[in-house]
């Protein structure tokens, strides 16, 4: 649910419920009255009165605490009784905790400078993904190649925001203003000129209190900064699938107009409030928009490109092309991991404690589950383990959770990576059969577990129409597969998407770069 | 003087200098070599397919002593490098016709 709240009516009635709220105390059941911080102050006083040497020392504290409550005007549902059991610390992180397991927290002060926070904490680990892709594709690719796999992971990092702040980020939430040209949809110059140099104005929601769902809990420069990074990631999904014999300049070419156009077109049918958000499609941290867009175009680059040279013999045997280095694919997992506690986490768009919480836990548990269902899988099917499967398990776990991984449960999260980790190893060996090459497994990983995660979302949430989830789905790779396929086969057919034989053979890194990746 | 050229298992590269020390031979020139005799190569398996690596990582040690030493000398490289099974490596003599030690200019077996 990412569309600003702009429209008038929606942002009154949601601040009247807020208002409203904030007159029910959240308590746990045995409250029967209202809290009231005074007589629990005065009840606290008295009973310094008769109690030991120690038992004063704690009270007193009490004491001082409350009254720093009182005077701040934090709002508390609950004290401390005068024996101070059944409550836990008041002010600890600025929550109030009112029982034990089971009661729900309340919110404190400052929950719109915490989120932003988050936010652009996420916008930064969704940054350190680039560094895991580039580890990830350069690790699997083989030595002479490494060059240009960097090269490429540089240059899509680069066009990737700098498109976004041109034209991307406004073409992704038109604001509700769906006509073409110069000022509406596709405008250029984006909502971001229209902020000024402070970088203190938000985007909608001029309440700016405490409390989830009250405007967009981020100022505008974080709405667009983190989003910003989310686009270069469906480039690089892509620059996996076509390495080592993609010819670099038709590359740079295909990736320029696939970020910078394809990529917010596609988003704002759903997060920017378009056709799949009328349909109440569910696509949380993106599963379709980002990573089915990003796998099903590099399905089509695949088929224009041709697999690599070798690789698939007459007699229709397979010949492996091994990584060159194992350790740094391994890194690269682990470090789209660790990104993708942004990726996910800052889904949520605030720092609402709920969500966060059910988001880490779901989207560590799928990942897990996903290794353990690729290793299984593959261990079954090849009869050794193999490193590579169990890497992309990782990611096809996360990849499943992402559209889904505020509306799942525990248990769901573990069922959903689980199935991906299947998924991905068949996926893999049946394009590898198909003859179709995908060094890296993007489009295994990305595409189909992708499809998986969205469907997920009506298998696992509630509420959800698996057709809905479907459709988009199918909308979205289309999209990307017939927008991919166009661009590529233009450059197919004017300046050549691939190498020649001989570059191909001697190696990218001294064709096309004239360096080496590993020197003397 | 003789060019004893061996190749020999890598993790044997420690014993074998070893025993040359013992017998007095202190110089000698290592490279990271791959091949294969008669002992096959092993099958690796990447994503679902197999295939074969026929070359197989060896290490060529290169030491180049007096006449008299040379039987020495193969012996001591061979027992230290031999395990008994296949792969073990081979032991080759070859003549040389002069060594010039490049720092004082001595030649022959001076430069030794």
């Amino acid at each position: 649910m990412k569309t600003p709240l702009k429209y008038p009516p929606f942002k009154i009635i949601l601040a009247l419920l807020c208002g409203m709220m904030s007159f029910v105390p959240i308590s746990s059941a045995e409250d029967e009255a209202a809290y009231d911080p005074a007589a629990n102050l005065e009840q606290l006083k008295s009973s310094l009165d008769g109690a030991s040497a120690e038992d004063k020392v704690a009270i007193e504290s009490q004491i001082s605490t409350l009254e720093y409550a009182i005077s701040n005007e934090i709002p508390l549902s609950s004290g401390f009784t005068d024996d101070g059991a059944g409550s836990a610390s008041i002010l600890e992180g600025y929550l109030g905790i009112s029982g034990g397991v089971g009661t729900e927290y309340e919110y404190g002060a400052d929950f719109f400078t915490v989120s932003m926070l988050w936010t652009v904490i996420a916008a930064a680990l969704v940054f350190l993904m680039h560094l895991g892709f580039a580890t990830l594709e350069s690790g699997l690719c083989q030595q002479k190649n490494v060059v240009n796999v960097l090269f490429k992971n540089v240059f899509i990092i680069s066009i990737g925001v700098v498109t976004y702040a041109l034209i991307g980020f406004n073409t992704h939430y038109p604001l509700g203003d769906w006509s073409g040209g110069i000022e509406g949809w596709l405008k250029l110059g984006s909502p971001l000129n229209t902020l000024d140099d402070t970088g203190a104005e938000t985007f909608g929601g001029a309440d700016l209190s405490y409390g989830p769902g009250v405007g967009l809990c981020m100022t505008g420069l974080g709405d667009f900064i983190f989003q910003a990074m989310f686009a270069a990631t469906g480039a690089t999904i892509v620059s996996g699938a076509v390495a080592e014999r993609v010819k670099l300049t038709s590359f740079m070419i295909f990736a320029v107009v696939f970020v910078g156009l394809a990529y917010p077109i596609a988003g704002s049918w759903h997060w920017g409030g378009g056709v799949l958000a009328g349909m109440d499609f569910k696509d949380f941290a993106g599963s379709t928009v980002v990573h089915a867009f990003g796998g099903f175009g590099a399905l089509a680059c695949v088929l224009v490109l041709g697999p690599r040279k070798g690789k698939y013999q007459s007699d229709g045997t397979i010949k492996p092309i091994p990584p060159h280095s194992f350790p740094l694919a391994a890194i690269g997992v682990f470090l789209l991991m660790f990104g993708w506690y942004g990726f996910n986490g800052g889904s949520v768009l605030s720092a609402d404690p709920g969500p966060l919480g059910l988001v880490f836990t779901t989207t560590t548990l799928a990942a897990a589950t996903g290794a353990l269902g690729a290793i299984a899988t593959s261990w079954i099917m090849m009869k050794k383990p193999d490193l590579s499967m169990g890497l992309n398990g990782i990611l096809a776990g996360l990849v499943g959770i992402t559209a889904n991984a505020d509306v799942v449960s525990v248990g769901d999260s573990l069922l959903i990576g689980l199935i991906a980790g299947g998924i991905v190893v068949v996926s893999i060996i049946a394009f590898d059969k198909a003859k179709i090459d995908d060094p890296v497994g993007a489009i295994s990983v990305h595409g189909v577990c992708g499809i998986w995660g969205t469907i997920a979302v009506s298998i696992f949430g509630d509420g959800f129409s698996m057709a809905t989830q479907i459709k988009g789905a199918l909308l979205v790779s289309a999209f990307a597969f017939v927008f991919a396929y166009a661009v590529f086969y233009v450059l197919k057919v004017t300046i050549g998407v691939r190498v020649s034989e001989e570059e191909e053979d001697r190696g990218l890194d001294i064709c096309e770069h004239g360096q080496e990746a590993y020197g003397e | 003087m003789k060019l004893i050229k061996a190749i020999i298992k890598p993790f044997k590269l420690e014993e074998v200098k070893e025993a040359l020390s013992e017998i007095g031979v202190e110089g000698m020139t290592v490279s990271e070599v791959k091949g294969f005799g008669r002992q096959k190569g092993h099958t690796e398996i990447y994503r679902g397919s197999e295939y074969t690596v026929d070359f197989l990582p060896k290490v060529k040690v290169e030491i180049v002593v007096s006449d008299e030493l040379v039987s020495k000398t193969v012996d001591a490289v061979s027992g230290a490098a031999k395990t008994g099974k296949i792969g073990d490596g081979k032991v080759f003599v070859i003549p040389v016709e002069d060594a010039i030690r490049i720092r004082t200019g001595e030649n022959g077996e001076e430069a030794l």
